[in-house]
């Protein structure tokens, strides 16, 4: 392990943020409280935490219809993002996007995105960025598994290898794309694989191990910001919840609904951590509890919120007309 | 006769025709759903919103095929397949969607049979969802009917109730052109009579929901509903309105339009979609060119602003038109030109 005790509970602390957050607001959607389509993330927390772990000020994300975690790894206000969620005034995207297209340029989050295959285009639009513009940075570009058999993927792809730029396709094969599983909607092909095929290095991790994906991306990331050769990580991650929140996930067996959450990503972390004596117990039970609080007190202070103003349905279609 | 709603009428249709002809097909993305899960069950979602229930049990995999998420794949198959043979009926799930795989049906289905002198049929159905109320946001949530009716070689269906909607998809299955048919999602649970025997209605053949001799309202899907929620209100007001849902926008029932203007002299068009270049403008530029001399007062367009969905709940129902604004707009004109004599 190479991460200091305070990145190792600065990490811990995210992905408990996004499980607690995932879990509110899957509650309030069931309940009413959240108006619109809500993809959770709760189970797949190391791949986002892991991952943007290793990325910085400069570096973009793209994300999907199933973005909270990707958002809040990436340094997102859990504040803005619930008033965004539950549709009030000052959201991150002022209440017109919603849960499907959280947004957060400021922090480097390129949106959420409603179309499946939407984002990878637009992640190597950003590592082209980058690379004109010398910044430094990379863009990680997540897709589901899903979302690797779109043509707008292999098309992304394609143009990551031919113009050499600094993207990371992170493909979060969380075994179904909807109702579909893998198996099926990819004809039992290896991802990594076919994504390698187009010219790139491809690896694959084990997504409840926050340690393997961040170790991994770390390699991974540096190689390709030192060299602008994208590459491809495929993260086997476990979807706890139904495709949307309100699927009664009739194509997932008993068996498989009641074992689908052992390999919890956080009591991993958790069990390691305080295996190697790095942190104590009482540390992370005092996060927990923070964490809590903090989530309690966005989705209190999103809920007593007012909805955005009627006048701005008219605003922000171009910036001049 | 039944009440159903309008996903059972839809379902009706696509099932009595598979029934009766070996070449239709069914495909799209979780029109099963749960392909290749752990349940070991076939038909665990029939589509997002359950419209396609229970298709696969009776028909098999053969004829019923759930896809990967590769909606340009999905709709050139089915161009593909019904140049050669099979009636496609393929699912593009949100019409928003369109964006990925709009090549394959006006590039290619829409073109065959003219680039080809005459020689290709293809006989396919694109069902997709349109419309907004659903909080659904701005890719989700879009009335794109415009973009197909202003292809030459598709016909496009805008469904407005669920009796409707059943005869009007027989109708476009066991037709030998591409024709788009859009179901709006806020709509699906509506009931309405229908039989439980197929029937078809013509396309191009618009229908007189109620006459009145003051204004004509031309609408289409959910705004023809508020139409009638609206043209009740007027009434009370002593205010008669025609409301006129064309049913198709391609081909178009010009004469029941024109006709009923000659008699109101008055134009009101409500669309749910955006305002530039759409079924509105192109209703309003219909009278202007061809009934001008009968209008008494400017037409008015009832609209979705020039502005995407917006997700809050309170700013898409601003969006949406809805009986209110439809009511204002024919009393701005009906002030304007005076009423005409019973
Ligand atoms: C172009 C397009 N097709 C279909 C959909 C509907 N849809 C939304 S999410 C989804 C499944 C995506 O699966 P995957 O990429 O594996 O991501 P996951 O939901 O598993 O995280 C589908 C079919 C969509 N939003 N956009
Ligand atoms: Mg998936």
């Amino acid at each position: 392990m190479q991460l200091d005790r305070d990145t190792l509970a600065e990490s811990y602390r995210t992905m408990a943020t996004i499980r607690a957050f995932e879990e509110r607001v899957g509650a309030d959607s069931l309940s009413g409280l959240i108006p619109g389509f809500v993809h959770l993330y709760a189970g797949e927390e190391a791949s986002a935490t892991g991952i943007c772990l290793e990325l910085g000020e400069k570096d973009w994300i793209g994300s999907n219809h199933r973005g909270h975690g990707h958002c809040i790894a990436k340094g997102s206000s859990v504040e803005g993002m619930m008033l965004e969620i539950y549709a009030r005034e000052g959201g991150l995207c002022g209440g017109k996007g919603g849960s499907m297209h959280i947004a957060d340029l400021s922090v480097g989050m390129l949106g959420a995105n409603g179309i499946v295959g939407g984002g990878a285009p637009l992640a190597v639009g950003a590592a082209l960025s980058a690379k004109t513009l010398k910044t430094g940075g990379v863009c990680v570009g997540f897709i589901g598994d899903g979302a690797s058999n779109q043509g707008t993927t292999a098309e992304a792809m394609t143009m990551a290898v031919v113009l050499k730029v600094p993207v990371i396709f992170v493909i979060e094969n969380n075994g179904y794309g909807e109702f579909t599983a893998v198996s099926y909607h990819s004809g039992g092909i290896d991802l990594a694989a076919r994504a390698a095929s187009f010219g790139m290095e491809a690896h694959k991790v084990d997504g409840t191990d926050f340690f393997a994906v961040n170790e991994l991306a770390r390699e991974v990331i540096a190689k390709t910001r030192a060299t602008n050769m994208p590459a491809v990580i495929e993260v086997a991650v476990n979807r706890w919840h139904g495709h949307f929140t309100g699927d009664p996930q009739a194509y997932r067996s008993a068996e498989e609904l009641a074992t689908v959450r052992l390999s919890d990503p956080l009591v991993i972390f958790k069990k390691r951590v305080i295996e190697a004596g790095l942190l104590p117990q009482e540390l992370f039970d005092k996060i927990d509890g923070e964490v809590a609080d903090r989530i309690d007190s966005a989705a209190r202070a999103a809920i007593a919120a007012p909805p955005p103003d009627i006048s701005t349905v008219t605003t922000d279609v171009y910036v001049s007309y | 006769m039944a009440k159903k709603s309008m996903r059972t009428a839809i379902n009706e249709a696509i099932r009595l025709e598979m029934r009766r002809d070996p070449t239709v097909i069914l495909m799209g993305e979780d029109v099963a759903g749960g392909q290749g899960g752990s349940a070991d069950v076939t038909d665990a979602f029939g589509g997002v919103l359950g419209v396609t229930k229970g298709l696969y049990t009776e028909f098999g995999p053969s004829r019923v095929i759930d896809t990967p998420i590769i909606e340009s794949a999905i709709m050139g198959t089915a161009a593909g397949a019904a140049v050669s043979g099979l009636r496609p009926i393929a699912e593009l799930m949100f019409s928003d969607f369109i964006g990925v795989c709009y090549d394959q049906i006006f590039n290619q289905a829409a073109k065959f049979r003219y680039m080809f002198g005459g020689k290709a049929q293809t006989p396919m159905v694109m069902r997709s969802m349109t419309g907004a109320g659903l909080r659904a946001a701005a890719q989700h949530s879009q009335s794109l009917h415009a973009l197909f009716t202003m292809v030459p070689g598709l016909k496009v269906v805008v469904p407005s109730g669920a009796y409707d909607a059943k005869g009007l998809l027989i109708e476009a299955i066991r037709d030998n052109d591409p024709v788009i048919f859009l179901e709006h999602k806020a709509m699906y649970d509506l009931e309405e009579e229908v039989p439980d025997e197929a029937y078809t209605i013509p396309f191009g053949e618009a229908n007189v929901l109620r006459e009145g001799k003051d204004v004509t309202i031309v609408a289409l899907a959910r705004m023809v509903r508020f139409s009638m929620e609206a043209a009740a209100n007027l009434s009370k007001l002593g205010i008669e309105v025609t409301v006129i849902d064309p049913r198709t926008t391609s081909p178009l029932d010009t004469d029941t339009i024109l006709e009923s203007v000659a008699e109101t002299g008055r134009l009101v068009v409500v669309d749910e979609a955006n305002p530039r270049c759409s079924f509105a403008t192109d209703v309003a530029a219909l009278v202007a060119d061809q009934g001008f001399k009968y209008l008494k007062a400017p037409i008015k367009l009832v609209t979705a602003p020039h502005a995407p969905v917006p997700f809050a709940p309170n700013l898409e129902d601003a969006y949406i038109p809805n009986a209110a604004k439809i009511e204002a707009a024919v009393l701005s004109i009906v002030a304007a030109g005076g009423r005409n004599a019973a």
